[in-house]
């Protein structure tokens, strides 16, 4: 082989390599342009769902919503007892829920890490956290309210109640695992009792986590809307008694929403304006209290 | 904290408290993760007798772990209980019969899960490469400042209650879907065999397709989220490898990153179909609630199992109808109790392999 077909040799392997080079850099090039949309995309909505939001929902917000009943159709009124009902059915269902939560979530990180009830019951919980809110609804109905035979606030509650639950047990196990273990340790050695260990030492050191875990389930449960739909019902009426049907804030927006009158979806934009604010501000509110720790 | 057994010495309590100021700690506490979690738990004095209040506790908290499985058995039993009038009925023949007349009393479930499952492939289609493409930006291509916001602005639309979905679908979104997409999309195909049956039936921005893609709008969020997390497992050493041999971004990530979190990513999809499932209310707004198996057109108005359960159940009386309802219920919790499954041994197997990071 002579030099010069060498050269030739050499330079036509260039060649191909510099295109073979050229079409990977255009192939990451599309790719990153691709990533780039996506992300476009999904802030995109994000913005656009907001800014319905708010420019639909401001318009309908006036003193009025808070202080007056839902009204028959085409007619003036608010949603004050949609938003009652929803805060009791809230807070109802948080303190039910919370405690429960926070207990099973100490068993799993303090008293039962590696066993197999522990491996069930994390297994358990992560079934229950995505498992649709409508059944759990179903169950709350067959036990409650077919028993009962009426629509409650209380069993509206309890449906909230199940779905905090799975929630606050996985932050709790999560931010007490999180507990260096020589903090337990040095109480340990000064003999304190376990449940007191706990109590004012792992749980304390945990506190802001545990927070964010039970504003994160009110902030899920300010806005399900499928568990109330056959637990609470629905109520036109302000009702502060726990065993009749009762408003809250989503069942009310699905019903106007749905509805063709003016009026009614003007003040279920509203609805939905408090509702959006109320949530995105509780889950910003979490987000702060544990900044370095997720 | 006078009860402190240690009365003399200086109260536990008050010394943890003051010295470890929980939010003062939190970089400690990260930092100690990884040995918080293999190192034991301290041992329980199981050998004498301890005090009551320590037994209580103790009892408390494995009964409130009990308490959660028992919901899911409750749960079972109590939709098995409820659906047992049709499923004594029907069988399993309930799945496959696409007649719902609750006039007539007579009832099968197919329109509703063909409905949910059309629903779902369209929204995970959409999603899935959108969620990629936020994962690979999030990890790979965002300036370190912009990391944060944006990931919280995608964890933000995850906490948007999905009835706030719903009422923009049905109200912004819907309309525009039709005037620009729908209606141009039917002049395109029509006459074309197949397309044109696909993109049949009135456009009015309700129906199958507009509510898949309210769907994956809503579980988008959730698989970006887990693809991101899992991407960040890959070990710096496997890609910068990679990147020293010369390979450019896109080689790394398709051919480095995903192979080695390939569980993952599937087990993140899994659990996004498992929400979109069991998603009720935006699909209740946007699938339109008629019960019709007519045409394959995904503009056509149909029903899903969440939708019929959120239109019906209140109004159905005891009985066949109710049954009927249950088991469609009952059908999903199956459904998703699978996926859902799947899900997590898939996430578990990545875990598993990883070793270094938590």
């Amino acid at each position: 082989m002579t030099t010069s077909e060498r050269l030739l040799q050499a330079n036509a392997l260039a060649r191909t390599r510099q295109s073979k080079f050229a079409a990977r850099n255009r192939l990451n090039k599309i790719a990153l342009t691709l990533s780039l949309a996506a992300m476009a995309f999904g802030v995109f909505w994000l913005l656009w769902i907001l800014f319905e939001t708010v420019r639909l929902g401001v318009g309908g917000l006036a003193l009025s919503i808070f202080t007056e009943m839902t009204p028959p159709p085409n007619e003036m009124g608010g949603i004050a007892n949609a938003i009652f009902g929803s805060f009791v059915m809230v807070t109802l269902a948080t303190f039910v829920g919370t405690p429960i939560g926070v207990m099973a979530g100490i068993y799993l990180a303090e008293y039962d890490v590696k066993g197999w009830l522990a491996s069930v019951t994390r297994f358990v919980n992560d079934i229950l956290l995505s498992a649709p809110s409508i059944v759990i609804g179903l169950f709350v109905y067959a036990v409650v309210v077919a028993r009962f035979k009426s629509f409650s606030g209380l069993a509206g509650a309890l449906a909230l109640a199940l779905i905090v639950i799975p929630v606050v047990i996985r932050t709790t196990e999560n931010m007490l695992q999180l507990v260096p273990p020589a903090l337990r340790e040095a109480a340990y050695a000064l003999g304190t009792p376990k449940w007191k260990v706990i109590l004012s030492i792992t749980l304390r050191a945990a506190r802001a986590g545990v927070v964010t875990g039970v504003l994160l389930a009110v902030a899920r449960i300010a806005g399900e809307t499928a568990p109330l739909l056959f637990t609470a019902l629905n109520n036109q009426f302000w009702t502060s008694s726990i065993t009749e049907p009762m408003a809250s804030l989503p069942v009310t927006i699905f019903k106007f929403a749905m509805s063709p009158y003016e009026n009614w979806q003007q003040l279920a934009w509203a609805g939905v304006f408090l509702i959006t604010a109320a949530v995105l501000a509780l889950n910003i509110l979490a987000r702060v209290l544990t900044r370095n720790k997720l | 904290m006078s009860s402190t057994p240690l009365a003399g010495a200086p109260s536990p309590e008050h010394h943890v408290s003051s010295t470890f100021p929980a939010s003062a700690t939190a970089l400690d506490l990260a930092a100690e993760r990884g040995r918080a979690r293999t190192a034991a738990p301290p041992p329980v004095r199981s050998g004498r007798s301890g005090p009551m209040a320590d037994r209580l506790f103790g009892w408390a908290a494995k009964g409130a772990a009990l308490l959660t499985l028992a919901l899911l058995i409750g749960i079972l039993i109590s939709l098995l209980a409820g659906a047992w009038p049709a499923i004594a009925k029907y069988g399993l023949g309930f799945l496959t019969s696409s007649v719902w007349d609750p006039v007539q009393d007579e009832y099968g479930g197919l329109v509703m899960i063909y409905g949910t499952l059309a629903t779902s492939a369209i929204a995970l289609l959409i999603a899935v490469p959108v969620s990629f493409g936020i994962a690979l930006f999030l990890t790979e291509l965002s300036p370190a400042w912009l990391k944060r916001p944006l990931g919280i602005a995608i964890e933000l639309l995850a906490a948007v209650p999905s009835i706030v979905y719903g009422m923009w679908g049905l109200l912004v979104f819907g309309p525009i879907l039709a005037t620009y997409v729908q209606q141009p999309l039917q002049s395109l195909f029509d006459g074309v065999p197949y397309l044109g049956a696909l993109v049949s039936g009135p456009p009015v921005g309700i129906g199958i397709l507009s509510a898949g893609i309210i769907l994956a709008i809503m579980i988008i969020p959730f698989i970006a989220a887990v693809t991101r997390d899992v991407f960040e497992v890959t070990p710096p050493l496997l890609k910068e490898s990679a990147y020293g041999l010369g390979a450019t971004t896109w080689e790394v990530v398709s051919k480095v990153v995903l192979p080695y979190t390939k569980a993952g990513v599937i087990g993140g999809i899994m659990l996004g179909l498992g929400r979109a499932l069991g998603e009720t209310m935006a699909i209740t707004f946007m699938i339109g609630n008629m019960n019709q198996l007519n045409s394959l057109s995904l503009f056509e108005a149909a029903n899903s199992i969440t939708s019929a359960l959120a239109n019906e159940f209140a109004e159905a009386g005891a009985g066949l109808h109710q049954a009927a309802l249950m088991y469609l219920g009952l059908v999903l919790f199956f459904i998703t109790f699978v996926v859902l499954t799947l899900s997590k041994l898939l996430l578990a197997q990545l875990k598993k392999g990883e070793g270094t990071k938590s």
